[in-house]
């Protein structure tokens, strides 16, 4: 059992980390922050504008495919993945 | 061929195709007709929540809401994909765990209660009904638009195509025609978006074009913002720090609405495990990106082409597109000052030209130029969008009625045949009155769906989250909760929304947050109030804890 309550605990780790990213790359960097970005250019773009428009996006996919890697090892590391 | 025949030829193409497909993957049990068998791969299954998802209103008329929007467009963008970050970190892998058909099956279990079980029934079918009477009414519109049938005729045609598969085929038949779908209106979307990037930055991909220069050397963007302040808009690139606040609650609104939608959240049913569960709403991501990537792209190329056109330019020069998109009523133009040519600019005593935001992708092609099968293409993707949505919306509904209501509620020794007919039946009622309900949309329909994502935020996302993460949370809880967030939600937008015959001005926001964002605030408020009232009132029973610590773990 305690083995149990340790997974939920990385579980809930992970989810912590992941989401603060997803909240600063679209929430930070798309909205609070997306002016002062809007000074530094990347190639055609404002970054605080990118960020709005299309790097919050990429990050979100990199987001959900990292805890789907992060979780399918913890499973197979708790012995609670399906068999 | 001219276009009108290759309009017929596409759209009937692919109609037949969906018929087909709903033919091969009738449903012949109740697990089938609710979650498609609980068999589909995720990959399947992403493709299919990627068509459910994106409605008539992405593929015809973000891009171009985003075209004249601007930097704030990213409200649309941000918020109806991060969500599914929501969806596959917090709720998608623990609902499959659970392994039930619908939502009310969730609260009613983990809340032992009816009662919670009837509030999230009555949520799910009002939040359903209000978004298909606008999926109903876009196929009317495509129809009347592109056929030259009668807006009435095209709905008729929408519901007897709908009624065919999803009576016929419920959630499995739904699934796959659904696929078909999804590559019909990837296809439609990409394609002339993909001629458009190469004429104007010469990149054939979209999201790079974007960030590329033109032909004269400038940056696209930079340009485009330089046209927007010649005219006197604002820079379309440029943040509007008053807008911040508004900005940041309506994007969260639409991110914890979208994960709380009903019609999405099912779909996360019919795949076989937990982890396949988690890798769907993946899958479902990227294929959505690839729409909602191109379409600030698509957004920004046409807002240029649109300005270099018209701007001064003399109203006798105008190129064909202009003049034919003049007789549907979409683009107008007056001649104010009586010089003959075309004022196109943000001041509204002087501007001459007033312009349908659909315009931006349904005229694409033809300002661009490109032959009449990708405008075709584009009528056949905007109705598989309308339809694909339609579909998964109606299967929610009539899953309500026959199981969480009838079979639940009302009659529980229902047998299996009995359910399943039930369920066909209710699907049936629910598309024809559907339907109706397209034929005669209320005026207030738009502004109904800013509801729908309102009361999704601020009912089932919290009540669903707690429900999986907060071991002490109980029924008390969860339905002060979510009535008391409903109610507040509710009260704002109608208060704040004229066209629901509220009398509330923009001057009487709170903290200038427009009705759109409110769902963040209700979605808040529920989340406190259900955890002080859980906290003073008796802990869930033993079994129900027992159901919440099994939900956490992909076997036990």
């Amino acid at each position: 059992m305690n083995n149990r309550k340790q997974y939920w605990k990385k579980n809930l780790r992970y989810l912590l980390i992941l989401l603060s990213i997803w909240f600063i790359a679209s929430f930070g960097a798309g909205i609070i922050l997306a002016e002062e970005l809007n000074s530094i250019r990347v190639g055609g773009f404002k970054l605080g504008f990118w960020f709005a428009q299309q790097g919050s996006i990429y990050v979100f996919i990199i987001l959900i495919f990292a805890y789907v890697y992060l979780m399918n090892r913890l499973d197979k590391e708790f012995d609670v993945d399906e068999k | 061929m001219d276009l009108a025949t290759w309009t017929y030829l596409i759209v009937g193409i692919t109609f037949v195709i969906y018929i087909v497909v709903a033919w091969l993957s009738k449903a012949g049990s109740t697990n089938e007709f609710y979650v498609a068998g609980g068999g589909i791969h995720p990959a399947v299954n992403g493709m299919a929540t990627a068509a459910d998802w994106m409605s008539a209103a992405s593929f015809l008329s973000m891009a171009g809401l985003i075209s004249f929007m601007g930097y704030g467009g990213a409200q649309y963008l941000m918020g109806w994909t991060g969500g599914y970050v929501l969806l596959a970190l917090l709720l998608a892998p623990y609902l499959r765990k659970f392994g039930k058909f619908t939502v009310p099956d969730f609260i009613g279990e983990r809340y032992y209660s009816s009662n919670a079980r009837l509030i999230a029934l009555i949520c799910a079918i009002f939040i359903s009904f209000t978004y298909v009477v606008g999926q109903m009414k876009g196929v009317g519109v495509a129809f009347a638009r592109f056929l030259n049938v009668p807006f009435e005729t095209g709905v008729l045609i929408g519901i007897g195509i709908v009624f065919f598969y999803a009576v016929l085929g419920g959630m499995k038949g739904i699934t796959y025609t659904q696929v078909a779908q999804f590559c019909v209106l990837i296809f439609a979307f990409t394609v002339p978006a993909v001629f458009i990037s190469i004429q104007m930055t010469n990149n054939p991909i979209p999201q790079l074009g974007f960030g590329g220069t033109l032909s004269d050397g400038t940056y696209l963007l930079e340009k485009l913002d330089q046209l927007s302040v010649d005219l006197g808009f604002a820079e379309y690139t440029a943040a509007n720090p008053d807008n911040t606040v508004n900005l940041f609650f309506i994007t969260a609104a639409l991110m914890l609405g979208t994960a709380g939608l009903p019609h999405v959240i099912v779909r996360f049913f019919t795949v076989p495990k937990v982890k396949d569960a988690r890798l769907s709403a993946g899958y479902a991501l990227v294929f959505i990106a690839i729409l909602y990537t191109t379409a600030p792209a698509i957004a920004a190329f046409a807002r240029t082409n649109l300005i270099q056109t018209v701007k001064d330019a003399p109203y006798d020069d105008v190129p064909q597109w202009f003049s034919n998109w003049e007789n549907t009523g979409l683009i107008s133009y007056e001649d104010k000052n009586g010089d003959g040519k075309i004022q196109y600019l943000a001041d509204e005593t002087k501007n001459e030209l007033t312009i349908d935001r659909d315009i931006i992708v349904l005229a694409n092609p033809e300002i661009a130029n490109l032959p009449d099968w990708v405008i075709a293409l584009v009528v056949a993707g905007g109705l598989a969008a309308a339809l694909s949505t339609a579909a998964g919306l109606l299967l929610v509904i009539s899953t309500s009625i026959s199981h969480d209501l009838l079979k639940k509620n009302i009659k529980p020794d229902i047998s299996e045949k009995g359910e399943l007919l039930a369920a066909r039946i209710s699907i049936a009622v629910a598309v024809t009155a559907a339907g109706l309900a397209g034929l005669h949309p209320p005026g207030f329909v738009a502004q109904v769906v800013a509801l729908a994502f309102g009361l999704a935020a601020s009912s089932f996302f919290p009540a669903i989250i707690l429900g999986i993460f907060d071991m002490r949370m109980n029924k008390q809880g969860a339905i002060s909760g979510m009535v008391i967030g409903l109610l507040f939600t509710t009260v704002y937008i109608i208060y704040f929304k004229p066209q629901l015959g509220g009398p509330g001005t923009p001057d009487g926001y709170w903290f200038g947050i427009a009705p759109e964002g409110i769902g963040t605030v209700g979605a808040l408020i529920n989340f406190i109030v259900s955890v002080v009232v859980s906290r003073i009132t008796p802990k869930p029973p033993q079994e129900i804890r027992e159901l919440t610590e099994s939900i956490r773990y992909p076997r036990t």
